[in-house]
């Protein structure tokens, strides 16, 4: 039988890339770092100039636009992270908020009036970053030892119970009320567009897409090192993974302390640029919107994962007020059909964005379970057997 | 059956200190007995078989001794050095190489891929390469499926990158877990081929199997397990002649 696929392997016939498409794959491929810090750059130099040209010019004004970038941007990091955890590690995290959190209420805590604390932004990240990865590895430590679905369940205890806790220390959190006026980061002018302020959504981007460029820099060189071949050796089986000579359990921890420290990082970038942080912040929605943005953008795919982070972020913050005020605004005369009376012109469509994201995953796991920009071995592994035997038949008729 | 003590004939370098010994080992699953004191001696250049119905103790034996779960007491010895509670992770880099059971092949990596996943613990480059070309040489199909993904190839094919994957460690010992299972009986003999020249390329072997036959075709030495214990230990050639195997394990 498989005698006769000797040539089995053989890449599929596929339409040729431009020369430019090449030139680009060539240039990234050697220069990896480079490229991810200009592709981010360009993003980033781009989005502004986009939403100043109908039709998105009619939505809203550019500062509004790029202060939602800035948003945006806390969401793409907190699903990059999510994504060393649960796209390459393969362990499934359902309470990564947690982490979000903690780094949140360790830049609250140390710059703000409630504690007459005033430690400045910049080395808060980092700090907010390594606190964030402690808890990660104390969470990991006990229950590493699960599988599958007894590890979800326990990381969605942590995920409860954390801003549980954070309600409770009123001492340490200001309970219900949260931390307010957190100070907002400092910076001298940052490259000349202005300081840090409500008002000036500016700096805000820019920092946070230096730090995704960086985030991503390093993500890409993570993925391409032993640890990341020991990740995807674990996702794919653990036994094999230990006979190659793994180490399980410290391979699984750094998963779990890289993907903390980068919710870290944007807790607290997150908390300066918000000014307030309330446990509220930081429930299940907030997990699973995460979880959902990464198998939006395809699990363990950088660039994908930031992709669909950003587009979930947009059409949740943008995409579906708009739908709304739309909608609002024809005027659909309302449907009344005597149980039920149908008024389109009224629905507030951003009160369905979880109804929306369910129907999106379904959609998405029955279409293309892969992700919008899928891995190269999830890719591997949804298409190429479906292909092998699309061959396999091919030569039997042949034959 | 009555145990055959110190029958076995000298094979090999078999005057040297053995490379594997165990002495007395119980292992448990948590309450249930699987090894009930077993004794095995493996001397280097040998390949040795272990051989038993099914739940007889035959992985268990090979788990226990690559450190995927470790005995309740005895010693495992490989070498000079216990390593009855040395972690799988770290007997890898002391030479330890395991195909465990069901080839446990990472399914959506490649052909290629699985190899360098073998070659984890190892940096050497020069070596590296010689290793690479050493298992496409025993296994030409795995330089032909090299690209492609590991959860594609059959049956014979993932055992042999089973086997390659764990050559590519480098192993002094090399573990198989039952190689035959499920393969047609032209890839059974070309598995057991195979067992032969790695052998003669200079790893020791020691391997798990339910179809005697051929594992004693190519075992210097034999073991016999039944429910968690050693019952007959010879060669190879006399467990053949043995009426008592012939009957419960050769079918005849």
């Amino acid at each position: 039988m498989s005698a006769r696929r000797l040539q089995g392997g053989s890449a599929p016939l596929r339409l040729l890339p431009g020369a430019l498409r090449r030139g680009i794959e060539r240039f990234a491929g050697r220069h990896q770092s480079l490229a991810v810090l200009v592709g981010v750059a360009l993003v980033g130099a781009f989005l502004p100039v986009i939403v100043g040209v109908p039709p998105f010019s009619g939505f809203g004004n550019r500062n509004d636009f790029v202060d939602g970038f800035a948003n945006a941007g806390v969401f793409v990091l907190l699903a990059l992270g999510l994504n060393v955890v649960v796209g390459l590690a393969g362990l499934l995290d359902l309470g990564y908020a947690a982490f979000f959190a903690i780094g949140s209420y360790a830049y609250a805590y140390s710059a703000s009036p409630f504690s007459h604390l005033d430690v400045p932004f910049w080395p808060m990240l980092l700090v907010g970053a390594m606190v964030a990865a402690t808890f990660g590895i104390l969470l990991g430590a006990p229950t590493l030892r699960l599988r599958g679905d007894y590890l979800a369940i326990v990381t969605l205890g942590f995920g409860e119970i954390v801003p549980v806790v954070f309600l409770n220390s009123d001492t340490y959190t200001n309970g219900t009320n949260g931390i307010s006026a957190v100070y907002q980061p400092s910076a001298y002018g940052l490259f000349g567009i202005g300081s840090f302020g409500f008002g000036n959504p500016w700096p805000y981007y820019v920092t946070v897409l230096a730090i995704v460029a960086v985030a991503m820099m390093l993500l890409y060189r993570l993925q391409d090192s032993r640890l990341g071949r020991a990740w995807v050796a674990i996702r794919e089986d653990e036994v094999a993974a230990a006979s190659m000579g793994v180490n399980t359990v410290t391979t699984k921890l750094l998963a779990f302390a890289i993907g903390a420290s980068t919710a870290g990082l944007a807790g607290v970038f997150n908390a300066s640029k918000l000014s307030l942080v309330s446990p509220d912040q930081f429930g299940f929605t907030v997990s699973f919107t995460i979880l959902a943005m990464v198998v939006l953008g395809g699990m363990g795919n950088i660039w994908g994962v930031a992709i669909g982070a950003f587009t979930l972020y947009e059409v949740q913050s943008v995409f579906l007020k708009q739908l709304t005020n739309f909608v609002h605004d024809i005027h659909l005369p309302a449907v009344d059909l005597g149980f039920l009376r149908l008024d389109i012109s009224a629905i507030d469509f951003v009160q369905y964005q979880f109804l929306l994201y369910g129907l999106a995953l379904v959609s998405m796991m029955l279409l293309r379970p892969e992700g919008l920009f899928p891995s190269r071995e999830r890719k591997r592994e949804l298409h190429e057997s479906a292909e092998e035997a699309a061959e396999s038949n091919e030569e039997v008729v042949q034959a | 059956m009555t145990a055959t003590a110190g029958a076995a004939a000298p094979v090999a370098s078999q005057a040297e200190r053995p490379l594997l010994r165990l002495d007395d080992v119980h292992t448990f699953y948590v309450h249930v007995h699987a090894l009930q004191g077993i004794t095995l001696e493996v001397f280097p250049g040998e390949i040795v078989t272990l051989l038993g119905g099914n739940g007889a103790g035959k992985t268990t034996t090979l788990r226990t001794i690559s450190g995927m779960i470790h005995p309740r007491s005895g010693t495992v010895h490989f070498g000079d050095d216990d390593i009855t509670n040395v972690p799988a992770h770290k007997l890898v880099r002391r030479g330890v190489g395991h195909a465990p059971e069901g080839r446990r092949i990472f399914g959506r990596m490649t052909v290629l891929e699985n190899l360098q996943m073998g070659a984890y613990t190892r940096s050497n480059k020069d070596e590296l390469g010689a290793d690479f070309e050493r298992v496409f040489a025993l296994f030409p199909r795995l330089r032909e499926r090299s690209g492609q993904a590991g959860g594609t190839l059959s049956g014979g094919e993932q055992q042999m990158l089973a086997i390659g994957r764990a050559l590519m460690t480098h192993p002094k010992l090399l573990l198989l877990d039952e190689p035959s299972m499920g393969l047609a009986p032209i890839l059974v003999e070309q598995i057991f081929q195979v067992i032969r020249d790695i052998h003669a390329q200079g790893t020791t072997v020691l391997v798990v199997e339910q179809n005697a036959l051929m594992a004693l075709g190519v075992a210097h030495r034999g073991y016999i397990l039944q429910t968690g214990r050693i019952v007959l230990q010879d060669t190879a050639a006399n467990l053949r002649q043995n009426p008592e195997v012939q009957k419960a394990y050769l079918g005849g």
